[in-house]
């Protein structure tokens, strides 16, 4: 177990720092400067300017320093809203994106179980072939398709909660909804094929065959059984909130780091860039270890040992 | 015992010549791999309309230029915002009316559009055609989604299979690149490679396409892993066929269904993302039309206009409904096994 976390903290440390590296030279890599209109700055005012954000010094240096800021969770300034740091930036987003992500992640698992589960039981009836048609639907409609419509039908002419904005608990409803569409729809199709596949194994006939009801059955030994694997599914869900999160976020009017990572593409603020892709890689690559760790405590089946993938 | 023997030869009647051989005739006819999955396919009537309705929507597109009213790029001033009319027929939403203050005005007499000209499904606010962007629009989408599918299938299959067919070292090698690479949130390259490439149809396509092909890599990987291990390429082997003609006549044959499976369901995601990119503004760039453009067109005047964003995205959630549930059907036909 030892060895195996080592292992895995190796390669995560390897993962982010090429993830670093290519983002960093792929920005050097862009036409241009920071400045929009150099021409009308005088030579020391460039020299200025420049020195202030470090550019003055030669690449490898920069990299270096880069990398040196990154450790201590600096990304530098930011090119737009005032030479903030990024680091304070992303900071003061952080918890709306977090409340949002956790609050669509519950609701879209504890849906999709549901839902997942019901279709498994009534398998091949018509109950199965409803919810099957619904996740189909949730997976194929586009975050920002619902988001838009949500916004438009509940928020704006049904009036029942607020259309965009962030203040309390009623601003976080559409938004959740709208993003807890996709784990909705891939939580309900995982949890039906486990739960049809748990059902027709060997315990599940002795717990009926002992008499159990059917509640009992489903509840105690199938529905329990077909959670376990979920867990696998939180890696892929999680880059799901987070590309969905970028267009609720920006529909809603959501202070939240997606909004802020269009806003700074669509400025050319790298730094801000920078910043939010090494937020993005290290939450996706700290969740996946947390997830293969739980799991196999959860399912001692799994053994967890490198090199097999 | 005796009295049994005796039954005279008369009891017996000899039986035709060829009669036994019917005993071991296979009534049905033998049908191959892809006949067979054919077979299984027509039988699964949802998937079987959606693969017509995608049919239907690829020659639309590709006809595109021949049958669209207008010039999907052409902006005409004076009809901007109209909504959509077709000659003949009333039903509110397509007569050419909008509805204002509770009631409804013919927005064509307002903006004295001369009484032949009609838009089928209405103007934008440039006074293009709706109808020749959605149109213009999917067809793009389609060609992106099918470009980024394609250099997916060509670098995952051939990375797979070095990987898988090699193993050892190269094989080790090659999968810590893969777990590397695939624990970077896949927007996080697409943006990355369009903040520095700017958005066009080619780097759109690449930018998913380097996103997408590992999981495809990883299939082939296995698959190839367990192939190898068969008599039959023992065969090929010993009889001293290079590993490229085992490659291409053996494994990639065997492996089409996982390959074919695979590709339906890249698409749909490749259409996504093209939707996706290009609705926050780094995807296709203006004044082409593709679907992720039109709906952020769209969405600008959603209040007051919503067929324009209505339109766009019933296309591109119909794409989307239809390829996934082909790409159902199609891993059923082809793995009677995933069913039930």
């Amino acid at each position: 177990m030892a060895k195996y976390l080592l292992k895995r903290l190796f390669y995560l440390i390897l993962t982010l720092f090429l993830i670093a590296t290519i983002t960093f030279f792929m920005m050097k890599l862009l036409p241009g400067t920071p400045l929009s209109n150099e021409s009308k700055l005088s030579h020391s005012q460039i020299q200025m300017i420049y020195h202030t954000y470090g550019l003055d010094k030669p690449v490898w240096q920069q990299y270096l320093i880069y990398l040196a800021g990154m450790v201590r969770g600096n990304f530098g300034l930011s090119f737009q809203f005032d030479n903030q740091p990024v680091s304070y930036l992303l900071a003061t987003r952080m918890p709306a994106s977090f409340q949002l992500g956790i609050q669509a992640m519950i609701v879209g698992v504890l849906l999709g179980i549901i839902v997942g589960g019901i279709a498994a039981i009534r398998r091949n009836t018509w109950v199965d072939g409803t919810m099957t048609i619904i996740s189909i639907l949730m997976i194929s409609i586009p975050s920002f398709v619902l988001a838009i419509l949500l916004q438009y039908y509940i928020g704006l002419k049904a009036g029942a909660f607020p259309v965009a904005g962030w203040g309390n608990f009623s601003y976080t409803i559409l938004p959740t909804i709208a993003l807890a569409g996709s784990p909705f729809a891939t939580t309900a199709r995982f949890i039906r094929t486990e739960m049809v596949d748990v059902m027709s194994s060997d315990y599940i006939e002795l717990a009926k065959a002992k008499g159990l009801t059917s509640t009992g059955v489903v509840y105690h030994h199938a529905l329990r059984n077909s959670l376990i694997p979920l867990i696998t599914l939180i890696g892929p869900l999680t880059v799901n909130l987070m590309t969905g999160s970028l267009v609720v976020e920006n529909i809603f009017a959501v202070p939240g780091i997606g909004e802020q990572f269009v806003k700074s593409i669509t400025t050319n603020d790298y730094p801000t860039i920078m910043g939010i892709t090494m937020m993005y890689s290290v939450l996706l690559v700290v969740v996946l270890l947390i997830t293969d760790i739980v799991y196999g405590i959860v399912d001692p089946r799994i053994r967890l040992q490198g090199g097999q993938s | 015992m005796a009295e049994n023997a005796n039954v005279s030869n008369d009891a017996f009647e000899p039986l035709g010549k060829e009669e036994h051989l019917d005993n071991e005739k296979i009534a049905a006819p033998s049908l191959t791999f892809t006949q067979d999955a054919w077979r299984r396919l027509k039988k699964n009537k949802i998937a079987f309309i959606s693969m017509w309705i995608l049919l239907a929507i690829l020659v639309l597109s590709l006809a595109g230029p021949l049958i669209s009213p207008h010039q999907p790029n052409n902006a005409q001033p004076a009809y901007t915002n109209l909504p959509p009319k077709i000659p003949g027929v009333h039903i509110p939403g397509l007569d050419g009316t909008k509805a204002v203050d509770g009631g409804r005005v013919d927005a064509y007499q307002q903006q004295h559009v001369p009484s032949g000209k009609y838009w089928i499904l209405g103007t934008d606010y440039l006074g293009r055609d709706l109808l020749s962007r959605i149109i213009a629009g999917t067809r793009v989408s389609l060609a992106v989604a099918l470009i980024a599918t394609l250099l997916d299938l060509t670098v995952g299959v051939g990375y797979g299979l070095i990987s898988g067919w090699r193993g050892g070292r190269t094989d080790m090698i090659m999968q810590r690149i893969i777990e590397i690479l695939s624990s970077v949130p896949n927007l996080v390259y697409m943006i990355l490679l369009l903040v520095v490439m700017r958005g066009s149809l080619l780097s759109i396509s690449l930018a998913i396409a380097i996103s997408s092909w590992t999981t495809m890599a990883r299939l082939i990987r296995a698959e190839a892993l367990t192939l190898k291990s068969q008599e039959y390429i023992l065969a090929a082997r010993t009889l001293g066929e290079s590993s490229w003609k085992i490659a291409w006549k053996h494994l990639i044959p065997n492996m089409s269904s996982v390959i074919i499976i695979q590709t339906m369901f890249t698409i749909p995601s490749a259409i996504f993302f093209e939707a996706f990119l290009s609705y926050i503004g780094i995807g296709i760039q203006p004044p082409t039309a593709s679907l992720g453009t039109l709906i952020s067109d769209g969405q600008k005047n959603f209040q007051f206009l919503p067929f324009q964003m209505w339109y766009p995205a019933v296309v591109l959630m119909v794409i989307m409904i239809c390829f996934n549930l082909f790409a159902d059907g199609l891993r059923d036909a082809f793995d009677p096994r995933s069913r039930e």
